[in-house]
């Protein structure tokens, strides 16, 4: 199924499908190594719910979640 | 032989750990020439070798996403090191070679460390760096920064390529053929009209045109518009049809390839995972409370507290020390020295000026070695992380965290580098926004100040106070950042997108170096400035003297006062001098005595340039409850904040001409009946948020791009604090809270 990573929950595992956004953000997105094909599970959140962490290629990454609407994400079940 | 090599990588890979195992004490640090981003240099020696070694800035790519990068990539091609050493961290292969790629692509000698080989093996990761050498073409050497484990093996092998003079030929990756194929085109283009190529290789400029990097794009414009005009239309086609065809584009192709590249090495042996690469560690573990929803802030608190309260408890002795050795200076060269004004230089203008800034080294060294722990163990990404959602809120972004924090927003930093630090946010708006409220944020130099008044009037709450002092200087700065936000700058907000680094314990020599480095600053910054400006004010304060009428009234006054004593005491006094034992007669002589001298130095420095500024200005003051003193010091305060301290110390000890007396500055003021607690904390939020000093302001414009936002700083800022010292002054005088 395949839902933005806004919606995934914490400890959702998927694979990012297609990065929807090009430009500063786009390009920061793929330079922290977020490019479609890629495993990330959800860590948590910040205290007030945003930003998200993930888990991406062995490392943490932070998105706000208005950021994370950009990403599309195939999830595993 | 000599060479220049530069180290590189993302930030967090051990880079900076790795340059002080290499340099030690043999490094510096300045600034990259026109920009201000930190440049840190210094000499590794091995054998018959010298190397000159280059910290570039931590980057995760070689776009022009941020200042860092644009420096690093600028200096790899203007200076051209003779070789870049790649600093990776092993247990993130994938993701730090996404940049070495990059050098690859530039034709750039690269030599890979395989950094912090220990914590990758420990997550059950193995790297075959043979294989992983041959395929990449470049040598890769694991080592572990923290221990100096193979920075040998490292150094030869950059030395090596250095004497092998070897030509690099530039990486050629398959962007995909649409890519490839305007990319050959456009390579032809840029070679026949030699547009950019003396400064970039020609395969990079076609790839930096296909990324839409602005950098080289407005290079390009400058230097042939038409040819640039026909690359960009060419770059357009490409995008235009991957975006119908594949739903991308070509800035996104190349990223995908690159990780595609990388994939493509790593899975012909060269790692081996035994676990899930996104399973959690202990450091994840740690996150699940330290960022955890209900104690995640309150820790945090609990942190920023802490911290407070240990480098008070444990500064307070050495700071005592200080100023004992300077009092004691003092008053042995005021014994020494003869009357006159080369005395009154040395001892009111040099020594208590820079005795007094001094004085609180040791302080300034606990607050840094604290938060260059709190830095190095990753927990500051942490606070940024927790704090977005809030900065947001005030028109700022998380990454502000970092600027406010150097700046002071754990006490004890510098505005200067704090509004450099405004760089790496991209956002221009949040970036104005943050470098105007910054200065708010309580800097290393306003410490002293506040430690002075503190100790006169409230010495029992000193931690309590301080942390008062912090959260103040916080809600003020995000409630003005917020008003700026929605006022002079107003618009949309930026990415955030950053790491949280694993937690690591911090190396001591890490901190150490890092402590050195601020402390030297500011003792710099103590040496030069400050006693320049210490000597200026001086002049303003005894410049002009008295009329000769004026001075022989007082004259006149104390001769009377000693025809008016019997014979006896006078007798008594010649033969004791000063000491202790004297007759009550003596001694209410000597005070009598004392008290004209106060009175003749207090109307020389009422009659000196700064008496006659701080005098007109006490007319507006005297609404917050400040004197002509008080006004001085906050003229001084311009300068630096430290220089507060120093007018005080110098006024006062104009105004105090017997040396028995020369205290310290605390005592004289706690005992002044001119002061209040109320008067000082008035004095303490005004100095809080009043305007920044010189050097701020100059980098404040310089920042923005206008000399308009540096006098925009020190008018509004100084409204706002004498506003809020009039507001606690007047409400408190009203209330009779804290007058005695």
């Amino acid at each position: 199924m395949r839902i933005n990573l806004r919606q995934m929950s914490d400890n959702q595992a998927g694979t990012i499908a297609a990065i929807k956004v090009a430009g500063d953000l786009g390009r920061r997105i793929r330079d922290m190594g977020m490019v479609p094909g890629t495993a990330i599970k959800i860590q948590g959140r910040a205290p007030l719910y945003d930003p998200v962490a993930l888990r991406i290629r062995g490392a943490t990454l932070t998105l706000r979640n208005n950021e994370a609407d950009y990403i599309e994400v195939e999830v595993d079940d | 032989m000599q060479a220049t090599v530069a180290l590189a990588g993302n930030p967090n890979s051990g880079k900076t750990t790795l340059f002080n195992e290499l340099t030690g004490a043999r490094q510096h640090v300045g600034n990259y020439p026109g920009v201000t981003v930190e440049k840190k240099e210094g000499t590794y020696t091995h054998r018959d070798f010298l190397l000159h070694v280059v910290d570039l800035p931590g980057t995760y790519s070689l776009t022009a996403y941020s200042l860092e990068e644009v420096v690093a990539r600028d200096y790899l091609v203007n200076e051209k090191p003779e070789v870049v050493i790649n600093i990776v961290d092993s247990s993130n292969l994938e993701r730090n070679l996404y940049l070495a790629v990059q050098f690859l692509e530039m034709g750039i000698p690269v030599c890979i460390a395989l950094n912090m080989i220990d914590v990758a093996k420990k997550r059950g990761i193995e790297i075959n760096a043979d294989k992983l050498s041959k395929l990449l073409g470049v040598p890769v050497i694991p080592t572990i920064a923290r221990t100096g484990q193979g920075k040998t093996e490292l150094m030869e092998s950059a030395a090596h390529i250095v004497q092998a003079r070897k030509r690099y030929p530039a990486l050629k990756i398959s962007y995909g053929d649409d890519v490839d194929r305007a990319m050959l085109t456009m390579e032809e283009e840029i070679a026949t009209n030699g547009f950019l190529t003396d400064t970039y290789p020609v395969r990079w400029i076609a790839l930096k045109y296909m990324e839409k990097d602005e950098q080289i794009l407005n290079l390009g414009r400058k230097l042939n518009p038409e040819l640039s005009t026909r690359l960009e239309a060419m770059v357009q086609k490409v995008s235009n049809h991957l975006l119908n065809t594949l739903d991308t584009y070509p800035e996104a192709m190349i990223a995908d390839q690159r990780y595609g590249y990388i994939n493509s090495i790593l899975k012909q042996g060269v790692i081996y995972q035994k676990y899930d690469p996104n399973r959690l560690y202990s450091s994840d573990k740690i996150d699940k409370v330290l960022t955890n929803r209900f104690l995640g802030p309150i820790i945090m608190l609990v942190v920023i507290a802490g911290l407070f309260h240990l480098v008070f408890t444990y500064s307070a002795a050495p700071v005592g020390w200080l100023e004992s050795f300077f009092d004691w200076l003092g008053h042995s060269l005021y014994t020494i020295l003869p009357d006159g004004l080369l005395r009154s230089l040395i001892v009111s203008g040099i020594i208590d000026g820079v005795g007094g800034v001094l004085g609180f080294v040791p302080l300034i060294m606990f607050m840094f070695f604290g938060i260059a722990f709190l830095e190095d163990s990753g927990y500051l990404a942490r606070v940024a992380f927790m704090l977005d959602r809030v900065f947001r809120i005030f028109g700022l972004h998380g990454s502000s965290v970092m600027a406010f924090i150097v700046s002071g927003g754990i006490a004890g930093g510098c505005a200067v580098p704090g509004v450099m630090a405004t760089r790496t946010l991209k956002s221009p708006r949040e970036r104005m926004a943050t470098l105007l409220t910054v200065p708010f944020m309580n800097c290393g130099a306003k410490l002293p100040v506040f430690a002075l008044l503190i100790a006169a009037f409230f010495a029992r709450y000193e931690a309590a106070i301080m942390f008062g002092i912090t959260l103040g200087a916080w809600a003020g700065a995000l409630l003005v950042a917020k008003l700026l936000r929605v006022t002079v700058i107003k618009g949309a907000s930026t990415p955030f997108v950053m790491e949280l680094p694993p937690y690591r314990m911090p190396t001591f020599k890490g901190l150490a170096i890092h402590t050195w480095e601020r402390t030297w600053q500011y003792v710099k910054k103590a040496g030069t400035v400050i006693l320049g400006f210490s000597i200026i004010l001086w002049a303003m304060m005894t410049f002009p003297v008295l009329p000769e009428s004026n001075m022989a009234e007082f004259e006149s006054r104390r001769q009377s006062l000693l025809d008016s004593v019997p014979g006896s005491v006078r007798a008594e006094l010649q033969r004791a001098g000063t000491g202790p034992g004297l007759s009550g007669a003596a001694l209410n002589f000597q005070k009598q005595l004392r008290q004209i001298d106060y009175a003749e130095a207090e109307a020389g420095l009422r009659h000196s340039v700064a008496g006659r500024i701080g005098t007109a200005l006490e007319s507006v003051s005297h609404w917050a409850g400040f004197d002509w003193r008080t006004n001085i010091a906050l003229i001084g305060g311009f300068a630096a904040k430290e220089v507060m301290v120093s007018t005080l110390g110098t006024a006062y000890s104009l105004g105090e001409v017997d040396p028995e007396e020369s205290g310290s500055l605390s005592m004289t003021l706690a005992r002044d009946p001119g002061w209040s607690p109320l008067m000082a904390l008035g004095l303490i939020v005004f100095t809080m948020f009043y305007a920044p000093c010189f050097v701020s302001v100059v980098c404040i414009s310089k920042e923005s791009g206008s000399w308009k936002w540096g006098a925009f700083a020190i008018v509004f800022n100084t409204l706002l604090a004498f506003g809020l010292a009039v507001l606690i002054f007047q409400t408190g005088s009203a209330l009779g809270v804290l007058l005695s």
